[in-house]
């Protein structure tokens, strides 16, 4: 496979000839796991309009991307294209003159504001990142699991809970995959999950950004309060264990739920030989609004210091294209395109995740904007707090009082 | 033929390569983040000298002052569990190595020794898969025994983690004071044991009365290394708890605190001045701790010349 794609680029590079002027681009990016679908979809893709630019896609760990990628951007060294985290990450590489403004690309005009405000000034005046990708939370579960214990898919909070308890009296299965190891699927998967049910989705964050609301507020705390009650349909152990030994109990059968962002389908579809569906987070009783985290995580931009920047140019008005959307969203699915043009998309989890955007009010991860900019950072306390409520080590309470000390600290709104 | 003393170049040129390599990859950048430390940003995003405020912030604000404290307690134990398990058990392999009586030295020495060799990632990789209570060996083992009671996911409990970390980095380093003692115990003349053996000193008293006194400055050495080693960790948490250091921070060193501050850790953007002030931090304990080893311990050591 390499070698065949190793072939391709060099048949390219020889059919472009000595006349064209040979330019390489190198996107930075932390998602390491889609270095195949570059390399064999993407960028051969892209090529076929663009024989003259050679792109190579560069990636590095997810947990250390950000710091590596700072270091990179100081010592003149990144890549020419850089993968954007949503929102202060961005913004800061933005304000600190590393990322080139492209409010002025033609491709802008494919995007909605709500999917560019992730990659913008705080007044909208520049747009620094070509918007690629959103994911969404959810649970997938293990359909066969599910119909051998005659199980409907819960869509209330009670439901939701009855269904945990029939699976953990049962026993053959863990009724939930998940750790606090790692943390951050504690806060990602869980509270974020399922907290926009509790807070209202973009009412409650756009209060706590306002200062009309605080951490210490029910519709905050509330979620800590169902995550405390996760523990016990946890499995054994679940104190260390880690992400990658969530997604193998889950994807090796022997858990029934997994609380789960739309970014697991492509690794869940190749690794599960069960049938797989997904539900959103349940809500308190049958008919409520249900709200939704349809995060807008993943952009591509420039280096302002890149000496390629006309092909950057080129290669990022293609990503901005309908065509682009189309393959990224099928090649990745649960990856959704935040293009305006309506994508198709093959996969039937992904369809399933998507549907939700119908029925279902949209809205971010509550401490990305804004809210994670000073000491202590919100994002990762969250990640702690998360952690701390589903081991029983802090009273839901406690976390939410914590929280809204640190904000309280740093942030004039708060108080 | 009376003449000048010639200058004696060749002691520069020999000197120069190791000079010059210290100076460039330790020294300057040494210097670079003391200063650096005394520096930061205004509200424009200028750099501008503020003097102590930056030492300030991290031992007065009890946002920066907690971290802080949590981390160097947790650096003190990661430090006495070196001392009270690593650095005797070091001594006593050593002890039975040197026995002339031991068959397959040579095997255990380098069995022994191997793991130090190994990187820290593949070390902590290992363990996390040996202690892990879903895939791990170690819940297994403790059953084949009967004792799956005393099993618990202890990466993952706020009270074990650092300990447990702690005795995988002895396990990892137990080869290094076993080889420095080994050494020094094989220094010793044989005429000092025979006088002793003479005296009817053999066996365990040998060993306390008269190769642990003659042991002692490597001793010294090895805890002053461990105690530098110690303070500079960083890798071993790194690869086992992440950048957050969990559970709860209750693995937190100075090591992983300085890392999440200076270089940032997902949407907590790095400051690398506040993170330079940390570093001269422990910059400053580590110097005052060897000071207190050269000058109030290792000048009072009896040496012994043979």
């Amino acid at each position: 496979m390499k070698k065949t794609v190793r072939m391709a680029l060099l048949a390219s590079t020889l059919l472009a000839g000595p006349a064209l002027a040979e330019t390489t681009l190198t996107i930075e990016s932390w998602r390491n796991d889609d270095l195949t679908i570059w390399q064999d979809v993407l960028i051969p893709a892209f090529n076929a309009a663009h024989p003259d630019i050679t792109v190579v896609f560069a990636p590095s760990a997810p947990t250390e991307y950000n710091a590596s990628l700072n270091s990179k951007l100081e010592a003149g060294s990144a890549g020419d294209l850089i993968t954007c985290r949503p929102f202060d990450a961005s913004l800061e590489l933005y304000n600190k003159g590393y990322l080139a403004d492209l409010s002025g690309l033609a491709a802008m005009a494919n995007f909605s504001p709500v999917a560019k405000s992730a990659w913008q000034t705080d007044d909208a005046a520049a747009t620094f990142c070509v918007p690629m990708a959103s994911v969404i939370h959810g649970f997938i579960y293990n359909a066969d699991a599910f119909e051998a214990l005659g199980i409907a898919v819960p869509t209330t909070r009670d439901e939701f809970f009855a269904a945990l308890d029939k699976i953990k009296a049962d026993g053959t299965y863990i009724p939930m995959a998940m750790g606090t190891n790692d943390q951050w699927e504690a806060a990602t998967m869980g509270y974020n999950n399922i907290g926009p049910n509790y807070w209202k989705g973009e009412e409650g964050r756009l209060a706590l950004i306002k200062g009309e609301q605080k951490l210490t507020d029910e519709g905050w705390v509330a979620p800590y309060a169902e995550l405390a009650k996760w523990k016990d349909y946890l499995g054994d152990g679940f104190e260390a264990q880690t992400y990658p030994d969530s997604q193998n109990l889950f994807t090796l059968g022997r858990a029934a739920i997994y609380p789960a962002g739309s970014w697991e389908i492509s690794g869940f579809n190749a690794q599960a030989g069960f049938k797989m569906g997904a539900f959103a987070p349940p809500v308190a009783a049958a008919g409520d609004t249900c709200y939704i985290s349809d995060h807008t995580d993943i952009a591509i931009g420039m280096n302002a210091a890149s000496p390629n920047a006309e092909a950057a140019k080129v290669f990022l008005e293609w990503v901005g294209s309908p065509e682009f959307a189309t393959l990224y969203a099928n090649a990745l699915p649960g990856f959704f395109s935040l293009n305006s043009t309506p994508v198709e998309m093959k996969d039937p989890l992904a369809q399933e995740f998507v549907s939700w955007r119908q029925k279902c009010q949209s809205t971010i991860r509550s401490t990305y904007q804004i809210l994670s900019r000073g000491t202590p950072n919100l994002e990762n306390e969250t990640w702690n707090a998360s952690a701390n409520v589903i081991k029983g080590t802090e009273t839901p309470e406690d976390a939410g009082k914590r929280l809204q000390e640190g904000l309280a600290s740093w942030y004039e709104p708060q108080k | 033929m009376a003449s000048v003393r010639p200058v004696r170049w060749h002691i520069a040129v020999f000197l120069a390569p190791a000079v010059l390599v210290y100076t460039a990859l330790m020294i300057i950048p040494l210097f670079g983040t003391l200063v650096q430390s005394l520096f930061n940003e205004d509200a424009a995003g200028a750099r501008v000298f503020v003097g102590l405020r930056n030492f300030a912030t991290l031992f007065g604000d009890a946002l920066w002052s907690d971290a802080f404290w949590n981390a160097l307690g947790n650096n003190l134990w990661f430090f006495v569990i070196h001392m009270l398990v690593q650095n005797p058990i070091g001594v006593a392999l050593a002890a039975i190595l040197s026995s002339p009586n031991l068959r397959m030295a040579a095997f255990y020495r380098t069995a022994i020794f191997i793991p130090t060799i190994l990187s820290f990632v593949i070390v902590g990789f290992v363990w996390k898969l040996i202690l892990s209570p879903i895939w791990g060996i170690a819940p297994g083992l403790l059953d084949m025994v009967g004792l799956k009671s005393l099993f618990a996911p202890w990466l993952g409990k706020e009270e074990y983690a650092l300990t447990a970390l702690a005795l995988v980095s002895v396990w990892q380093f137990v080869g290094i004071p076993m080889m420095l003692i080994y050494a020094a115990l094989l220094s010793i003349p044989d005429e000092v044991l025979e006088a002793a053996e003479m005296d009817g000193i053999t066996g365990g008293a040998q060993f306390w009365k008269i190769k642990l006194p003659l042991i002692l400055p490597s001793i010294g050495i090895i805890s002053i290394l461990t105690f530098v080693g110690n303070f500079n960790a960083f890798d071993l948490i790194y690869v086992a708890q992440g950048a957050l250091a969990g559970p709860d921070f209750s693995t937190d060193i100075l090591g992983t605190f300085l890392y999440r501050t200076f270089f940032g850790f997902q949407l907590q953007i790095g400051d690398p001045y506040m993170g330079s002030a940390i570093a001269g931090a422990m910059f400053g304990i580590i110097l005052v701790g060897v000071c207190l080893y050269l000058f109030g311990i290792q000048t009072r050591l009896r040496r012994y010349q043979f």
